[in-house]
């Protein structure tokens, strides 16, 4: 009974996200993307024919999370490399279509008779009363003028005998509608042009200012001028080679790898950039490492007591919420209002400049990975020195071997090949280790000579979040070009990582 | 160890121990000064650890109270701190119900049935989750751009983008489960196979009941990872009422708007639970894994 009821509801799912994928398809064909309906359409079908197929039963379950992985992990990495072999930028954001679109969907005001305009309350919302000069007027339904919508929004009116209830919007109050007010293409009955706004309270006829030729160049139509499209550039162009906005996103090919390798601008701070990436990821597997390693053989050691409370303690660092702790030390380190300079200052009387000196910010920075990292670290050299015979030991203070024998001489060489996988892994976490710079430093100071936004504490990933989403011009295909080059080290890191794990392989078992 | 033990073994033991607990207090000085800042009047006072004065007004902007100050002024809460708590757990809850749906099911087939490709399947996933998504953030910021047009519910500045691009990280998840499915023979199994329940029957039935510590881990980890996940969450959310903890904290301290204390009463707030629940999940996880045993 269970079971009948499991399949029908299985059965059921099934219909009804297949039914979802059409629905989803059809919205998609009908807002104009062929290609992007028809690739749908392909993976729904090879969708359906893994899902059905008998011979291929594994990837029932397969599916839903190889799928999830395809989508959104392999996918957007992809995508982020074709983003860097074109333009895409915030001034050339839209496709062709749409930028032309945007152009056919100017208007202005061609002259003829301008209607007065009232707006009055309703409730939360308004309505649009027009008059003509010959007495005839019209009103519209309520709408809400509150907020502009960001596209042009068509308003109907119909013939009105008198003003609708209550009293009209003054003018100030009108001036702080505008931005609503300026979308809106009225059609009263009876006039072939679509009206909009003309003045704070006129709405007159408008026309569309640009007409496509079969060309594909657009004819303004108030001025007369030709804009051609350069698919070079990605913008629509004056005879006289002007640029008109919005521009729209074209393949360049290889131009921004270009420019990053060979422009000087740019060659500079990301050199700077990467040799502290691979200094600062470096240097903390290496304090990570030395503190850890420490820590990791004095709790290992069997005279010492209390060793279950110091543990703890020193693991707390690593269970705190990343994002919590390294805010803390932001504030902490504050040059003004920080503890830590309150503290040296009282000690010493010194308030290092954290973050305004580059050297300070830099060694701010590996303080702070070292306290965050070193107890991962110390939990594995643990495991491992566990596995350690204690023969060994033994053997070694029968032959009168010291503490310091001892670490340097059986400790230090039997950990040291299971622990360069994971040191290695560590190395490419913190090369892109984007979230400790981004809370603590934002890359600050800033370089004072680079075009673009870069700072002295920028690691590769910090730079490339800088210049595809820091409010000044957002150059989305030089940063997916830097993330591309990114790709590759941590690809090659991979690699590396996987031979000296299969090297360790017989060891371990 | 039978060792004979010299004079100087009592002398080195107390030195470490010294050592250890300068160390200690040195790595939780940031914790115990949190504290005492969050119960510090004022945004700016400096102090030692133990303030003089304690005062309750940070705690209460934490928890969404307004007060009144010295001056009779009400200050109100400055950012909606419990309402990003909620907005985390809502997204990191949908988060690990997904993940943990399409990663069992994953590492059952991986763990039990035949395919090809099985091989190189788990090879790719073992190098995919090698690169950060970070690395991705142009294109799944444009991926839900365009999403956006079509459904807006799933657009920028919407959980359920944030979902969405979670649900993609499955990769270490799969291999943990798989590990540990590994582990649990597999006779129990043929034997329902044997006894005419189909495959999904003895996964359902049969191995899932088995496996419960793996899959309370693998529920904890990635309840956990998309709490404090922070690059994707920064592109995706924008609105302050949508923002996550991890988003929104770091607006405290801004130079021109800078809320030492306000910080340290919601880091706490926010903090603890997290971390009580990362505790927890480490115990469980201790638990799991060497309960199942890690291959290799």
């Amino acid at each position: 009974m269970q079971s009948k009821l499991a399949r029908w509801a299985g059965s059921v799912l099934g219909l009804v996200l297949i039914l979802a994928s059409i629905w989803l398809i059809t919205a998609v064909f009908r807002s104009g993307h062929t290609w992007v309906a028809l690739t749908f359409t392909v993976i729904l079908a090879g969708s359906i024919w893994l899902l059905a197929s008998p011979r291929l039963y594994p990837w029932r379950y397969l599916y839903p999370g190889v799928f999830a992985a395809l989508v959104f992990v392999v996918f957007p990495a992809l995508y982020t490399v074709s983003i860097g072999f074109t333009n895409y930028s915030s001034t050339n954001l839209l496709t062709f279509d749409r930028a032309t679109q945007y152009f056919l969907d100017q208007t202005y005001s061609a002259g003829g008779d301008a209607l007065d305009m009232a707006i009055y309350p309703a409730g939360n919302d308004a309505r649009v009363f027009l008059t003509a000069a010959d007495g005839h007027s019209w009103v519209s339904d309520t709408l809400n003028l509150d907020k502009p919508t960001g596209k042009p929004v068509d308003l109907k009116v119909i013939p009105a005998t008198a003003a609708p209830a209550g009293e009209k919007i003054a003018l100030r109050g009108v001036i702080a509608l505008q931005p609503a007010l300026k979308e809106l293409r009225i059609s009263v009955p009876d006039h072939v042009s679509k009206y909009q706004i003309s003045g704070f309270s006129k709405v007159s006829p408008s026309a569309p200012l640009f007409q496509q030729n079969a060309d594909g160049s657009l004819k303004n139509l108030q001025t007369g001028d030709v804009l051609k499209p350069n698919i070079k550039t990605g913008f629509y162009e004056t005879a006289a080679g002007e640029k008109v906005a919005p521009g729209f996103t074209v393949k360049v090919g290889l131009a921004n790898f270009t420019q990053l390798f060979t422009s000087a601008q740019f060659r500079g701070p990301l050199l700077k950039i990467f040799v502290w990436t691979v200094c600062f990821a470096a240097g903390t597997v290496l304090l990570t490492f030395v503190v850890g390693f420490l820590l990791a053989v004095a709790l290992s050691w069997e005279s010492l007591k209390f060793r279950g409370i110091y543990r703890v303690a020193l693991f707390l660092p690593y269970a705190v919420p990343g994002f919590i702790s390294i805010l803390i030390f932001r504030g902490l380190f504050n040059e003004n209002f920080g503890e830590i300079n309150y503290v040296l200052h009282t000690l010493f009387g010194i308030k290092p400049e954290w973050f305004s000196n580059p050297w300070l910010a830099r060694t701010m920075l590996l303080i702070v990975n070292t306290w965050l990292g070193y107890p991962y670290i110390m939990l594995l050299v643990m495991g491992l020195i566990k596995s350690i015979p204690s023969d060994l030991y033994e053997a070694s203070a029968i032959h009168g071997g010291g503490a310091w024998t001892n670490l340097t001489r059986i400790t230090l060489p039997l950990i040291a090949k299971p622990i360069m996988p994971l040191l290695l892994a560590s190395f490419a976490f913190n090369f892109n280790n984007f979230v400790l710079i981004s809370l603590l430093t934002a890359g600050g100071p800033d370089f004072a000579d680079s075009l673009t936004p870069a700072g002295s504490t920028d690691i590769l990933v910090s730079y490339t979040y800088r210049i595809a989403f820091q409010d000044s011009g957002q150059n989305f295909g030089l940063a997916a070009a830097i993330s591309t080059v990114i790709f590759v080290l941590v690809g090659a890191l991979s690699l590396l990582n996987l031979k000296l794990t299969r090297v360790n392989a017989p060891d371990r078992k | 160890m039978a060792m004979v033990l010299d004079k100087s073994h009592t002398g080195r033991v107390f030195a470490t121990h010294l050592a250890l607990i300068v160390f200690i207090a040195l790595s939780l000085f940031p914790f115990l000064m949190i504290i005492s800042i969050s119960l510090r009047a004022g945004n700016f006072a400096a102090g030692g650890i133990i303030p003089d004065h304690i005062s309750l007004e940070h705690w209460k902007l934490a928890l969404g109270f307004s007060y009144i100050d010295q001056f009779g002024h009400q200050v109100d809460p400055p950012f909606p701190v419990l309402h990003w708590l909620w907005n985390s757990c809502k997204v990191a809850l949908m988060t690990a119900v997904v993940v943990l749906t399409l990663s069992t099911t994953c590492a059952y087939a991986f763990a039990r049935l035949k395919f090809v490709g099985r091989k190189f399947g788990l090879n790719a996933l073992f190098l995919m989750q090698m690169f950060p998504s970070v690395l991705s953030l142009i294109a799944i910021y444009a991926i839900f751009d365009q999403i956006g047009n079509y459904a807006p519910w799933l657009g920028i500045d919407s959980h359920g983008s944030l979902v969405l691009a979670y649900a993609g990280g499955v990769a270490l998840h799969i291999w943990t489960i798989k590990g540990y499915f590994e582990t649990i023979p597999v006779e129990i199994e043929e034997a329902a196979l044997v006894d005419g329940a189909s495959h999904f029957q003895t996964f359902r039935l049969v191995l899932l009941p088995m496996a419960v510590p793996i899959l309370i881990v693998v529920f904890l980890l990635s309840f956990i990872g998309a709490i404090i996940e922070y690059p994707v969450a920064s592109v995706l959310l924008h609105q302050e009422q949508n923002l996550t903890l991890a988003v929104g904290s770091k607006l405290y301290l801004y130079t021109q708007n800078y809320l030492w204390g306000d910080f340290a009463a919601a880091a706490i707030l926010s903090g603890l639970p997290i971390t009580v629940l990362f505790l927890l999940s480490q115990k469980w996880m201790v638990n799991g894994l060497t309960s199942g045993g890690v291959k290799g």
